[in-house]
């Protein structure tokens, strides 16, 4: 565990430092992520307003899916797409070798080696915008309420993470899938709104097929203390099956692996 | 050109693997590791490879517009034997070279024995291990360099690399450092480690890329082109430097290449891979022997004289003034070097072997053709 934490250390450091070689290129994506978080604040507002209402959610109530939404989209600046995105290449170009030749475990390498600053500001923005969210709302949550959030929170990380690694993998067989994780983040998006804002039948294509009510909406509402015992289950269950299968998947793909010409 | 002709090389390739299937198969390898066999005192191979196959599925694609739709809706492939039933063993401490023209099947062989990619049929253990299950005990005791790859990060100095790696293989920081000065003095690395790597000449990435796959003191070596595009100084430092590792680690090191001056210099046995398949298992010299009857006179004439002149003595080579190449057999040589000495005036005389890249370059051609 101490090698474990110890490289990842060093991966991160070297991350960082790649990336403070190029000052202008950070500015620019720190400047971006900014005018990202600006315009969706913009547009929820012209959804919303306060004291209008949709699918049974207050603006303020809203706002926690928003700010859940924003914490994740940070995750995935930060972490998911630097890391998974080079999944695809390193299958192009031949340099999964190297990865799958050192002795640590190669799903660990290839999500956790590098990192980007970008997403801090957007998961730090995320968290205090649900913080202050749930205080307009007068939810304040018990001790047991805050760990339940916490692990609805990771729970829906868990669940985004396994299904963009697992399209990832799929590129052992078909190299390039970059189109396949662009439809998860479209999916993602869709995040941004409670879940019952949307007509029942998209409803359930977005809890059952794209779990993207597990991402954000069921951890908005564990912070909002309205969260029931068996949605909670049924999002551990639901992160710690995609887990699995992803964990399961990559090794099964392995196998297929032929590694680029030289 | 019958007399060093394919067939030839065929009869020696079964003569050869049938040395190779008397050496213990992976499976009774396997089980004297199980019982901790201590009765035999011969060495273990480090790499025993028994009938070792691997088939591509392989995509074709016809060109043009037309071939890129049939292509896309309906996808034909069809089977590649990249390697076929080759066997073979390694001795510890061994440098091995594989030898074979533009997809003859030695990097996928070195893939299969790395644990890179999954043979499709066959037994192979390496290391005591079966290389396709890439247990950690087995990745600490091997590396792999790539020619054409690397694994150095791009934009910061070797250094931060090593530490990287020796993070992952849990090197402390002493040790660390001990290593990288060890190896940084063999391969003549100094400030380059504090240097980016994209400032780095091709040379100087290649002997950060060796210390960087080094850092672990790995007793396998599988190197692939590991010389490539460098220019000739840099090649020898490359070449001496392995050959010194070898020495004072008792390394095996299996190597390709496509520079002969690599394998003569690095390997006393060659493994010879022609479409998929072991053509011979041997040493050089017995390889250049055999597949090169003839040996280069080379002559300095006091006067020119034409090509006909040589006939009688032996097959001209070339021609350019008062030099002259001929290619004399080797049970005549003695003969018609005196012969050549008597009736010639001959200011100066050398015998050689042919070039191994003329006499290997013939040998591909020819089994391709033929």
């Amino acid at each position: 565990m101490g090698r474990y934490l110890l490289t990842l250390r060093r991966f991160w450091a070297t991350a960082l430092a790649g990336q403070l070689e190029y000052q202008l290129n950070l500015l620019i994506d720190l400047l971006a992520m900014a005018g990202n978080l600006a315009g969706s604040l913009f547009v929820i507002s012209l959804f919303y307003g306060p004291g209008r209402s949709l699918g049974g959610w207050s603006w303020e109530a809203a706002l926690v899916v928003l700010g859940v939404y924003t914490v994740l989209d940070g995750v995935c600046s930060s972490f998911l797409r630097p890391n998974l995105s080079t999944i695809a290449t390193h299958v192009q170009q031949g340099t999964l070798d190297f990865i799958l030749l050192k002795p640590i475990d190669s799903q660990f390498w290839l999500s956790f080696r590098t990192f980007s600053p970008a997403g801090l500001p957007e998961i730090g923005t995320g968290l205090g915008l649900i913080l202050w969210a749930a205080a307009k709302v007068g939810a304040s949550p018990s001790p047991t309420g805050f760990l339940t959030a916490a692990l609805m929170l990771a729970s829906s990380l868990v669940i985004l993470y396994s299904l963009w690694f697992g399209l990832a993998t799929t590129s052992i067989w078909f190299v390039k899938t970059w189109n396949a994780t662009e439809v998860l983040r479209a999916a993602l998006t869709a995040g941004r709104y409670p879940i019952s804002a949307y007509p029942l039948r998209l409803r359930s294509l977005l809890t059952v097929v794209l779990p993207v009510a597990f991402l954000t909406t069921v951890p908005a509402e564990a912070i909002l203390g309205r969260i029931s015992v068996n949605t909670g289950a049924a999002s551990l269950l639901m992160a710690t099956v995609t887990l699995m299968l992803c964990r399961g998947f990559w090794r099964y793909a392995l196998r297929f692996y032929t590694s680029a010409s030289s | 050109m019958s007399e060093h002709g394919l067939g030839v090389l065929l009869d020696w390739g079964t003569g050869l693997t049938n040395r190779a299937e008397c050496l213990p198969c992976p499976r009774r390898l396997a089980a004297r590791i199980a019982s901790n066999d201590q009765a035999t005192s011969l060495p273990m191979p480090i790499v025993c490879a028994e009938r070792l196959s691997k088939t591509y599925r392989v995509s074709q694609k016809q060109p043009g517009l037309g071939g890129t739709l049939r292509h896309f809706f309906w996808r034909r492939s069809r089977l590649v034997e990249a390697v076929r039933e080759i066997s073979f063993s390694i001795e510890p401490g061994e440098m091995v070279g594989f030898l074979g023209a533009n997809g003859a099947g030695k990097t996928t062989t070195l893939k299969m024995l790395s644990g890179l990619v999954y043979p499709s049929g066959g037994n192979l253990l390496v290391a005591g291990h079966s290389p396709q299950r890439r247990q950690a005990s087995f990745l600490r005791n091997i590396t792999l360099v790539m020619g054409q790859k690397q694994q150095l990060i791009w934009d910061l100095p070797p250094l931060d690399s090593f530490r990287v790696n020796a993070a992952v293989y849990g090197l402390d920081e002493r040790e660390t450092k001990r290593r990288i000065n060890e190896l940084a003095e063999m391969l003549e690395l100094g400030e380059e480690l504090t240097r980016p790597v994209r400032k780095l000449s091709l040379g100087e990435r290649m002997k950060a890329e060796l210390l960087a796959a080094l850092l672990h003191r790995p007793s396998l070596l599988f190197l692939d082109e590991p010389t490539l595009g460098l220019d000739v100084n840099a090649q020898a430092r490359v070449r001496t430097f392995l050959a010194d590792y070898n020495r004072r680690h008792g390394a095996t090191v299996l190597l390709t290449s496509h520079y002969m001056a690599d394998i003569t210099a690095l390997c006393p046995r060659v493994l010879l891979i022609h479409q998929g398949g072991l053509f011979y298992d041997g040493s050089l010299e017995t390889l250049t022997q055999r597949l090169s009857p003839c040996r280069l006179v080379r002559l300095e004439l006091k006067t020119p004289l034409p090509a006909s002149a040589f006939s009688s003595y032996g097959q001209v080579e070339a021609i350019d003034g008062r030099e002259v190449k001929l290619l004399i057999a080797r049970d005549q040589l003695t003969g018609v070097v005196a012969r050549l000495l008597g009736n010639l005036e001959v200011l100066d005389l050398e015998v050689a072997d042919p070039p191994i890249e003329d006499v290997i370059g013939q040998l591909f051609q020819r089994g391709v053709v033929q």
